[in-house]
């Protein structure tokens, strides 16, 4: 732990007063390239935390239950855009694993909605992720994220492979790219409004 | 290709368990302090110093003084637990040294204006 970080004002919100502080998940199955695609637009370094498994004080005051202390902790990555002085967009990957449900609710909870990073040579590694997306009532976009050398895919087949409503975007992003994961947000974004329109 | 997030965090083990940071006090609502609720320190004339602040509190409030911060990002900067922060803030709330500012309620209107200003934004800044 480093409790006196040093910051320097960068590090801070501009304008903290009248921003809007929202979010925008980016999923995906290990080594996706989520934490690549959120490094290449984040205006801060990425930040990493650890979410604890347990509710510290239920640990403490339950004696015989020693079971619930688990202690495993996940680790997700962050970035955040100040898009104007009224708005700033924070990025938050998150593993796909289903057994991070709590962490899940919290990254859930008021998100604009779900960016999906798929490989398509590990399509059938995205179900899960995309099955936990839909089960939090979030609206997403499959975003491709296409590698040196990954062969061409056939959109047709990666909509039926992953059963996709005909009105979710599919994008194909390099994911180290600023502008290339940029214009894959600004899809999701204008799908979010058709959504609700 | 970095992808640090998915290993094993480098920081130096904690020297305690999370409830003695904590002092035993359980999770707040999570409503009040989501990941992108906003934070900073006081005014010094709003802060009612009631009690003694624990050298973890006293570092998040001196974290906080220089401007905005989400919870989030406290918990990135200072490598706690993101509980643990949550607790902290929770209390450092309570005794008057911060103010919070929760992300807006999800409604569909509120969530179309907001859905445009990201939109613009993110056309500006990259198209």
């Amino acid at each position: 732990m480093d409790l006196r970080p040093s910051l320097d004002e960068r590090a801070y919100v501009r304008d903290g007063a009248n921003q809007t502080a929202v979010k925008i998940l980016v999923v995906g199955h290990f080594a996706v390239g989520k934490t690549t695609f959120i490094g290449s637009i984040s205006e801060i370094t990425p930040l990493s935390t650890e979410e604890t498994m347990t509710r510290a004080g239920e640990a403490v005051d339950d004696l015989k239950g020693v079971r619930s202390k688990t202690t495993t902790t996940v680790a997700m990555d962050f970035g955040r855009l100040t898009l104007s002085d009224r708005v700033v967009l924070y990025l938050f990957g998150t593993p796909g694993q289903l057994r991070f449900v709590q962490m899940w609710e919290d990254m859930a909870r008021g998100a604009l909605g779900a960016l999906v990073l798929v490989d398509p040579d590990r399509l059938a590694d995205s179900f899960a992720v995309i099955d936990l997306i839909e089960q939090y009532g979030l609206d997403y976009a499959i975003a491709v994220n296409r590698f040196d050398g990954t062969p061409v895919y056939q959109e047709a087949a990666l909509r039926e492979a992953l059963d996709l409503l005909d009105d979710t975007p599919v994008v194909t992003c390099d994911a180290r790219d600023e502008k290339s994961s940029a214009e894959a947000l600004i899809r999701l974004v204008r799908h979010l409004l058709d959504r609700v329109h | 290709m970095t992808r640090h997030g998915e290993q094993a965090p480098d920081a130096a083990p904690p020297l305690v368990r999370p409830y003695v940071i904590t002092k035993g006090r359980g999770l707040p609502d999570d409503q009040q302090l989501s990941l992108v609720t906003l934070v900073t320190a006081a005014a010094g004339d709003q802060q009612r110093p009631s009690r003694r602040l624990s050298p973890e509190e006293q570092g998040l409030l001196e974290l906080c003084a220089a401007g905005y911060l989400t919870v989030a990002e406290i918990a990135g900067h200072t490598r706690l637990p993101l509980g643990v922060v949550r607790i902290l803030l929770s209390g450092l709330t309570e005794g008057g040294f911060l103010l919070v500012r929760p992300p807006v309620e999800r409604a569909s209107l509120v969530d179309t204006r907001i859905l445009e200003e990201v939109l613009h934004g993110l056309e500006a800044k990259f198209g």
